[in-house]
């Protein structure tokens, strides 16, 4: 195999990765620490149309769309926080893969522990009233039935 | 009383999970809740469907409310509403206007001399650059906008005439009674 025939092979094994990693549009960044930050950007944030995936990774026409403008955003030196901003107050808290603790997400945030807690308590009390009734328990009495 | 409690428990969730399947009866959990309502609307200047050299804007539209309803020829969901707002679009006693997302204008045209045109008047955002401003994310959305360009009520998704005569409706008499 030639020399060149190999680079071109080792370059287009190179490329395969992240042609993966990017499915979609080539953007013109300035340099290889912005892609590294667009792409962790638009990985906390939610797709609207096809709301189980990230704008990272959606072909949707808007998640495009979407994701040309936090690169233009991005280019005019916005902050990561600045263009989350700008995307919740078009799309509401939505877009974000991580919501923000507010009285509103409350539920979201704590209701998890809540039930664990309410758990805790009923095996809590199933607990103690099975050491205090001790004998108390009804042994079941083999009366034949095999359930 | 305690061997009992297993079915309790059974029942309760039996109860839980019924009102699940009924909630998702009544609500679009796909739905994203706009931000957007009681707040101004973006502005925006687009050109109008008839003459691409004519530009609406936010401000040659305040003064009047009117209702914004984004379609598109590609929308399939746009072709349910559409004979809604054929049959309706007339009696709201505002302007219907259409907002054309991200369509060709000759499929756009082709479309309303097909099915009918029930709007006054429609702009087109062939980039879609605007609509993310009025953070839509689908198509057909509708918006109602006040006389100081505020936005007052959206719906997501198709109207049906049930939804026109229960949400719409009241919600433009409301308007209509604000400013004489």
């Amino acid at each position: 195999m030639s020399g060149l025939l190999r680079a071109l092979l080792m370059a287009s094994l190179m490329f395969a990765g992240t042609i993966q990693a990017q499915a979609i549009d080539p953007l013109p960044f300035q340099s290889h620490a912005q892609e590294v930050r667009f792409q962790n950007l638009t990985k906390q944030l939610r797709c609207l149309v096809c709301q189980n995936e990230n704008l990272a990774d959606s072909n949707a026409e808007l998640a495009r769309d979407l994701r040309l403008e936090v690169f233009k955003l991005m280019q005019q030196g916005q902050t990561d926080a600045q263009i989350k901003q700008y995307l919740v107050a078009r799309y509401s808290n939505f877009v974000l893969y991580d919501p923000p603790l507010e009285p509103g997400t409350w539920l979201l945030w704590f209701g998890p522990a809540l039930i664990l807690l309410a758990g805790a308590g009923v095996v809590l009390v199933a607990v103690r009233k099975r050491r205090r009734g001790g004998a108390a328990i009804e042994v079941p009495t083999d009366n034949g039935d095999d359930w | 009383m305690s061997r009992l409690l297993p079915f309790f428990g059974f029942v309760l969730l039996v109860a839980l999970f019924g009102f699940g399947i009924w909630w998702n009866t009544q609500h679009d959990p796909n739905e994203v809740p706009s931000p957007l309502i009681n707040l101004p609307a973006p502005a925006f200047v687009l050109p109008t469907l008839d003459d691409p050299a004519h530009t609406i804007s936010k401000a040659s539209l305040l003064g009047k409310p009117y209702v914004l309803n984004v379609f598109a020829s590609w929308c399939i969901a746009c072709g349910e509403e559409h004979p809604t707002l054929m049959a309706d679009g007339n009696e709201l006693g505002i302007p219907l206007i259409g907002y054309n997302y991200k369509d060709a204008p000759e499929d756009a045209k082709t479309w309303l001399n097909t099915h009918g045109n029930p709007y006054a008047m429609v702009i087109t955002d062939r980039a879609g650059r605007t609509a993310i401003d009025f953070g839509v994310y689908g198509a057909p959305e509708s918006f109602l906008v006040d006389a100081k360009g505020i936005i007052r009520y959206k719906h997501i998704g198709p109207f049906t005439p049930q939804i026109i005569a229960r949400e719409l409706k009241p919600a433009i008499a409301e308007l209509l009674k604000e400013a004489p």
